[in-house]
C-alpha cells in the first residue's frame, strides 16, 4: 500500500519538463507544446471515480453558455441568428471596442436588446445578469429597430477557450448563414505584435485587419502581417466565418493601454467610413462628447494622497 | 469535421495521410510546415473542430504579396495529388479533455476517406531516455499491427530503431512494459486508436528538448524522406539537407520581436 502511494507521487513529480539552468540546478520548465495536460488527463481518466466524473459534469454545467432574453427571463430555444436573421452582424469584444460602438454607433437610432449571454469562468464571474450595472462584464445583443437585420453585440466579458465554440453555436447556430456580413472589433496589447523592429519604437495605438476569403471590400487599414496571429473569441468568430464562407473582417487595435482609454477608442475611427458601419453612424461630434462622458464615469480616481 | 474549400469533396482514397502530434518542441508541426511549404501543397479544406483553441492569421506559407492575404485557421488540410499525399497541420493546443475526442473524430474521418496509411510526426522528451537510448540514434518508429507488409519490409530494410517499451510504472520493479511516449501529446492516443480501429499507422518521432527545434524538425523530415523519398536523397551533409527544405515565411520572428537598440 505504501509503495503504491510512493509511486503516485513519484509519477506526478516526473510529469513536468525538467531543464537544467546555467548554475546546474534542475528546474521544472513549462512545455511549450502544452503536453503536460495530456499525460495528466490520461492518468486522471484511469483514476477517475464516479464522484470525479460528477464533479466534472457539474463544472461543465456551470461553465455552459446560456442565451436568454432579460425582458422575459426566458432562454432562447434556437440560436440567436436563427431567431433574428441578420444581414449585418457587428461585434465589439473588450471594453475599448465596446466603448467605440456605444459612442459612435449606438448613439443614433433605437437599439432594442434581443438577447444576453450568461456565462461563468474564472475571469468573468457574473452569475446574475438580470441586474447588471454598466461597469460589470457582460455580453448583450441588440438589433436596430428601424432595420432589424442589423444585429450588434457588445461583449465585455472574457469567453474562455472551452466556451468559445458553445458561444458560436448559441449565436450563429450550426448551419452557415451566407447572406450576412460580420464585423469584429477588438484590442490587443502592442507587445503581442511581432515585428523586426522593437515594439518600443511602434507608435501605438494602431489598427490592423484580418479578413475572410469572401470579404471583397478593401479594409480600412493595412492587413495583419505574418507571423502575427489572433486568439480567443475574435479568432473563433473569424474561423467560423472563413470555414463557412461568410464575408467577415476583424479590426484589431494594438494598444499599450488595455483599460478604457480615449486614444485607443478613437483609433477605431477609420472604420466609420467602411460599408459595414455606413448608415449607422450619424453624429460624430456628439459621439466624441458621449465618449468623453463614458471615460469620466469609468475613471477610478487615483490619488497618491488618498 | 472536414469542410472542403471548394464545392466538391476531394477523393482521398489511397492517399497517405500525414499529420503532426502537438508534442515537445512542436517538432511534428514544424516538420509539417517544412513539408507543406517545400512541396507547395495546396489547401483543400479545414478540419473544423471544438477540440482545439481557436486561432487565425494570414497565410503562413505566403511567398508574395498576392498570396499573403489568405486567412488560415488552427486545423487545415493540404494535398499534393501527384504524390497522393494529404497533410493535416495543427496550429494550436488541445482544449482540456478534448484530445481523445479529437483523435477519435479525426481517425474516423481518415478511415471513411479510405486513406492507405497514416503517418504521425511527433517527438518525445529527450530527458526520459534510458541508458541504451542515450547511446543510439534519437529517431524512433512505431507501427500499428495492420500496417501493410510492404511498408513493414521497407522500414526493416532501413535499419531503423523501433520505439522500445518501458515500464508502465517506472517506480515499481516488476511493472509491466508498455509503449510510453512522454511529451508526445496525442501520439499515444492516436496509436491506441489506430490499433483498435485497425488503421495502418506509422509513427515517426525524435527525442528532443525544448529550445530552437528547427534542426530537430529538419532531422525528422529527413528521417521521413529516407522512407517516403518525397525529395531526392542527397549526401549526408546537414547544411545541404537544410537548404533543400523551404522554411515558410511564418517562421520569421520565432523568438519574438526585434530588440530595442537602447538595450545596447
Amino acid at each position: 500500500m505504501r509503495r503504491a502511494g510512493t509511486s503516485r507521487s513519484g509519477r506526478d513529480a516526473g510529469a513536468g519538463t525538467m531543464a537544467a539552468t546555467f548554475f546546474g540546478e534542475v528546474v521544472k520548465a513549462p512545455c511549450r507544446a502544452g503536453t503536460e495536460d495530456e499525460e495528466e488527463e490520461e492518468e486522471e481518466g484511469k483514476r477517475e471515480t464516479a464522484e470525479d466524473r460528477e464533479v466534472r459534469r457539474q463544472l461543465a454545467r456551470k461553465r455552459e453558455v446560456r442565451l436568454f432574453r432579460r425582458q422575459t427571463k426566458t432562454s432562447l430555444e434556437v440560436s440567436l441568428l436563427e431567431k433574428y436573421p441578420c444581414s449585418k452582424f457587428i461585434i465589439a469584444i473588450g471594453n475599448n471596442a465596446v466603448a467605440f460602438l456605444s459612442s459612435f454607433v449606438m448613439n443614433s437610432g433605437v437599439w432594442e436588446e434581443v438577447g444576453c449571454a450568461n456565462l461563468w469562468n474564472e475571469w468573468c464571474r457574473t452569475t446574475d445578469t438580470t441586474h447588471l450595472s454598466p461597469a460589470e462584464a457582460f455580453c448583450v445583443f441588440y438589433h436596430l429597430k428601424s432595420s432589424p437585420s442589423v444585429v450588434l453585440c457588445q461583449c465585455s466579458c472574457y469567453v474562455a477557450e472551452d466556451q468559445q465554440y458553445q458561444w458560436l453555436e448559441k449565436v450563429f447556430g450550426s448551419c452557415a448563414r451566407k447572406n450576412m456580413q460580420v464585423t469584429i472589433l477588438t484590442c490587443r496589447h502592442v507587445t503581442d505584435y511581432k515585428t523586426s523592429e522593437s515594439t518600443s519604437s511602434l507608435h501605438s495605438p494602431f489598427l490592423k485587419a484580418l479578413k475572410t476569403q469572401n470579404f471583397k471590400e478593401p479594409p480600412c487599414c493595412s492587413l495583419l502581417e505574418q507571423p502575427n496571429i489572433v486568439h480567443d473569441l475574435p479568432a473563433a468568430v473569424l474561423s467560423y466565418c472563413q470555414v463557412w464562407r461568410i464575408p467577415a473582417v476583424l479590426y484589431l487595435c494594438y494598444t499599450d493601454v488595455m483599460k478604457l482609454d480615449l486614444i485607443t477608442v478613437e483609433a477605431f475611427k477609420p472604420i466609420l467610413s467602411s460599408r459595414s458601419l455606413k448608415g449607422l453612424v450619424k453624429n460624430i461630434p456628439q459621439s466624441t462628447e458621449i465618449l468623453k462622458k463614458l471615460m469620466t464615469t469609468n475613471e477610478i480616481q487615483s490619488n497618491i494622497y488618498t | 469535421m472536414f469542410v472542403p474549400c471548394g464545392e466538391s469533396v476531394p477523393d482521398l482514397a489511397g492517399y497517405t495521410f500525414l499529420m503532426p502530434a502537438v508534442s515537445v518542441g512542436n517538432v511534428g508541426q514544424l516538420a509539417m510546415d517544412l513539408i507543406i511549404s517545400t512541396l507547395n501543397m495546396c489547401k483543400i479544406g479545414y478540419f473544423y473542430t471544438d477540440c482545439l483553441v481557436p486561432m487565425v492569421g494570414n497565410n503562413p506559407y505566403a511567398t508574395a504579396e498576392e498570396n499573403s492575404t489568405e486567412l488560415s485557421i488552427n486545423a487545415e488540410i493540404y494535398a499534393l495529388p501527384s504524390k497522393k499525399l494529404v497533410a493535416l497541420q495543427l496550429r494550436s493546443i488541445f482544449i482540456k479533455y478534448k484530445s481523445k475526442p479529437f483523435c477519435e473524430k479525426l481517425l474516423s474521418w481518415v478511415k471513411s476517406s479510405n486513406c492507405a496509411k497514416v503517418i504521425v510526426l511527433s517527438s518525445s522528451h529527450s530527458y526520459h531516455r534510458n541508458d541504451l537510448q542515450l547511446r543510439s540514434t534519437p529517431f524512433r518508429y512505431l507501427l500499428t499491427p495492420c500496417v501493410q507488409k510492404s511498408v513493414q519490409t521497407k522500414i526493416m530494410s532501413l535499419n531503423w530503431e523501433e520505439m522500445e517499451k518501458s515500464p508502465c510504472i517506472p517506480e515499481i520493479d516488476d511493472s509491466e512494459f508498455c509503449i510510453r511516449i512522454p511529451g508526445g501529446g496525442i501520439t499515444k492516443t492516436l496509436y491506441d486508436e489506430g490499433c483498435s480501429k485497425e488503421i495502418a499507422m506509422v509513427i515517426l518521432l525524435k527525442f528532443v528538448s525544448e529550445g530552437d527545434n528547427i534542426p530537430d524538425a529538419l532531422g525528422l523530415v529527413e528521417y521521413l524522406n529516407e522512407w517516403l523519398q518525397i525529395l531526392k536523397p542527397c549526401c549526408d551533409d546537414p547544411t545541404a539537407s537544410a537548404l533543400r527544405w523551404k522554411m515558410p515565411s511564418s517562421w520569421r520572428l520565432l523568438f519574438g520581436s526585434g530588440l530595442p537598440p537602447a538595450l545596447f
